[in-house]
């Protein structure tokens, strides 16, 4: 047993830090909410480019195979930098086309998904019924509860999210068929658990970012003759986000090694908590200044509350990891 | 990265759990904070031992088995599991013990590690001062030269086990004009029961005499039980409250078996309907994993050669507030029931809410992760 990421699993998460350290991802992020996907695309080639999407698409159809634990490892990173865009959702897209057993539609979508030159977003049953950034995606999926997989037309009009670089929309109904049955409704359960997962590693390299930008403010931000950081009721809720961070992780490093529904569910728990934990916190130590879109925390802050809910609220996650304890014992 | 064990570890597994469902007390011995509890805890500890399971990470010399962290870890769990009694001695094998490892003489390891992994002689810490408790460097019980040794006086406070205990260790101030606090203090071992030690338990919130004063006048300590150089006694004793708030203190074994016994009173107790008690029993069980791959990671630094320094003090928060959360669950599903002193949740709540107390306060873990890690500034405390 070593519970630690490998050489390669570091090196792949810090050739994607490199990557996003070097691309205005803030500007990327302010273009995309504003409707100006050209950024936000440009970066998803890059990322592409490094691999990201063929961990999760097979061998068959220029994939690396199914790669939980790296996959996961990357998502931290894209969370770390607030990267816009349906890439959990593009990521479970492989992931039901990969599983589904049904050459065709793999065959017709995954090259494609896998070299970054298109991106998918989609509805399962079970989870919400907004597609994500239905607009910037090339195509949009829906999985019927009757376990039908379509290539929706269309959707409706877009809302904004509460973060305004997330933009949902209803998928319209009908639409051409790819799929249908029993196949269809378990690889919608094995993709839900992957956006869940990915969902996880994002809020937890969100959360990882807004604390670290927090420690820097406390450092530098000087109230009655002294820097705010040296004050222990300011210190103490910062070891507090820390704390919350800290053991998320390993959470997550469990729940992609395993893949088991009860341990994504405690881990999309814990790291969606931890993150709308550690932006409450970067709010309060910021004060106004923090409570204004001008500054680049806004761009995580927002993000914070609906990757906690998104693929699996904590009320969710918590009646999941209990079903799964409860069947064990 | 993987969470599976080798077969070798598997198979100990195997033979820890088979031997405990065989020996595990069929009915629960009385708290071992009572005079007769102490005694079949100590017996328990015979027994443990007598099949080498008291310290199974000591060389085998002292009565251990040699294995690594790992097998320790999966030990515990299994001993958790199994609805094992809690450990008497446990002052003396994580605090102490590690202590003799990295600082004592041969000698010292061949005279004191044999009866503490039999329980035949049960020790007490002996760190705290009624003036010094977080600001431990403050402490004003010396150690005076004298013939062959040295003699103790002053006052120490919240001596765990010292109530029922034969004998203690601690840190005493030998050289009162050193120009820092924490220099000039020395690391020894004295006898509960030598001439000069008058011993007062304290009850704690139960009425438990979990903890004691000692009041020492002039006890003799002779050289040889003086550990490490004298006026060392500072740094020995960080590397021991190291172990404290880390590892050896709690298991994660013990969080994952409380887990799932509060899992099974939910089970039993539980209303479908309180959604708000459910989520925190799914909390619960979420914790404890949380706990137990963080110490997973850990050991696995630890086999790889690296140090946990500062990380210790996440481990201390985070245990200690998860204990009093789970118990305070586990009340809430027993209802009126919960009020019960002799109730089996009971003792083990009064227990959790000295978590955050003992081992360094969770306020200065805090400042601890906040100075160390994030690297905040030193304030004043």
């Amino acid at each position: 047993m070593r519970f630690l990421p490998s050489e390669e699993q570091s090196d792949f998460a810090r050739t994607l830090r490199g990557l996003l350290a070097a691309s205005d991802v803030p500007a990327a992020v302010r273009a995309w909410g504003a409707g100006d996907h050209a950024p936000g695309k440009a970066l998803w080639a890059r990322l592409a480019a490094t691999g990201l999407f063929a961990l999760a698409a097979d061998e068959a159809h220029e994939g690396m195979g199914l790669m939980p634990l790296e996959l996961a490892t990357g998502f931290v990173e894209l969370g770390r930098a607030g990267v816009p865009g349906p890439l959990v959702e593009t990521a479970a897209a492989a992931v039901l086309l990969t599983r589904l057993g049904d050459e065709a539609p793999a065959k017709r979508f995954l090259p494609g998904l896998v070299a970054g030159e298109t991106s998918a977003t989609l509805t399962l049953p079970g989870a919400g019924p907004y597609a994500l950034d239905a607009d910037a995606a090339t195509h949009l999926f829906t999985v019927s509860p009757a376990g039908e997989l379509r290539l929706a037309p269309g959707a409706g009009p877009l809302r904004t999210s509460i973060d305004p670089a997330r933009r949902l929309a209803l998928p319209d109904g009908g639409g051409e068929l790819l799929a249908a049955g029993p196949a269809v409704t378990a690889a919608a359960r094995d993709a839900a658990d992957w956006a869940r997962l990915l969902t996880a590693a994002q809020c937890l390299g969100t959360g990882e970012a807004l604390l670290a930008r927090t420690v820097e403010y406390a450092k530098q931000r000087t109230q009655f003759g002294t820097a705010i950081g040296g004050f222990q009721a300011v210190k103490h809720r910062l070891a507090d986000t820390l704390l919350g961070l800290e053991f998320a992780r390993p959470l997550l490093w469990a729940a992609a090694l395993t893949l088991a529904p009860g341990e994504i569910a405690a881990a999309k728990l814990t790291a969606g908590e931890a993150a709308y934990a550690a932006a409450m916190t970067a709010l309060q130590l910021h004060g106004a200044v923090g409570y204004t879109e001008e500054l680049d925390l806004s761009l995580w802050l927002r993000k914070a509350r609906p990757l906690r809910d998104a693929w699996g609220s904590p009320s969710q996650c918590r009646a999941a990891v209990l079903q799964e304890r409860l069947r064990a014992l | 990265m993987d969470l599976n064990h080798a077969a070798d570890v598997e198979a100990f597994r195997a033979e820890a759990r088979d031997w405990l469902a065989a020996h595990v007390p069929a009915t629960p011995l009385p708290s071992l904070e009572t005079r007769e509890g102490f005694a079949a805890h100590r017996e328990w500890e015979a027994l443990l031992h007598s099949a080498r399971w008291s310290v199974v990470s000591w060389p085998e010399e002292y009565g251990g088995r040699g294995v690594d962290i790992e097998h320790w870890l999966v030990f515990e769990e299994e001993y958790w599991a199994s609805g094992a009694p809690g450990r008497v001695s446990q002052n003396g094998i994580n605090l102490l013990a590690p202590t003799l490892f990295d600082h004592a003489t041969d000698e010292q390891r061949a005279r004191v590690l044999p009866s503490m992994a039999s329980g035949e002689v049960i020790w007490a810490q002996a760190w705290s001062e009624p003036g010094s408790g977080s600001d431990l460097a403050s402490l004003t019980s010396r150690a005076v030269r004298t013939e062959g040794g040295w003699l103790l006086s002053g006052q120490k406070t919240w001596s765990s086990r010292a109530a029922f205990a034969d004998r203690a260790f601690g840190i005493f101030r030998t050289d009162p004009d050193a120009p820092k606090p924490h220099q000039g203090l020395t690391y020894l071992m004295f006898d509960l029961h030598a001439p000069g030690v008058t011993v007062r338990p304290i009850g704690r919130l139960d009425g438990k005499p979990a903890f004691a004063e000692l009041f020492l006048d002039e006890v003799f300590v002779p050289d040889a039980d003086v550990i490490g150089e004298p006026g060392q006694g500072w740094r020995i004793a960080m590397s021991t409250t190291g172990n404290e708030r880390g590892l050896t203190l709690r298991a994660p074994g013990r969080f994952l078996a409380a887990a799932d016994r509060l899992v099974e009173l939910w089970q039993s107790h539980g209303d479908p309907a309180d959604t708000a008690l459910r989520d925190r029993v799914a909390d619960a069980v979420v914790g404890a994993r949380a706990y137990q791959l963080f110490t997973w990671a850990n050991a696995s630094r630890f086999a790889a050669g690296e140090t946990i320094g500062a990380e210790s003090s996440l481990n201390k928060v985070f245990w200690s507030q998860y204990d009093i959360a789970l118990h305070e669950s586990a009340l809430d599903l027993l209802g009126p029931d919960a009020e019960l002193a002799d109730g089996e949740w009971a003792e083990p709540w009064i227990f959790s809410l000295a978590g955050p107390i003992y081992a360094g306060t969770n306020e200065i873990q805090r400042d601890i992760i906040a100075e160390r890690l994030l690297g905040l500034p030193k304030g004043r405390r």
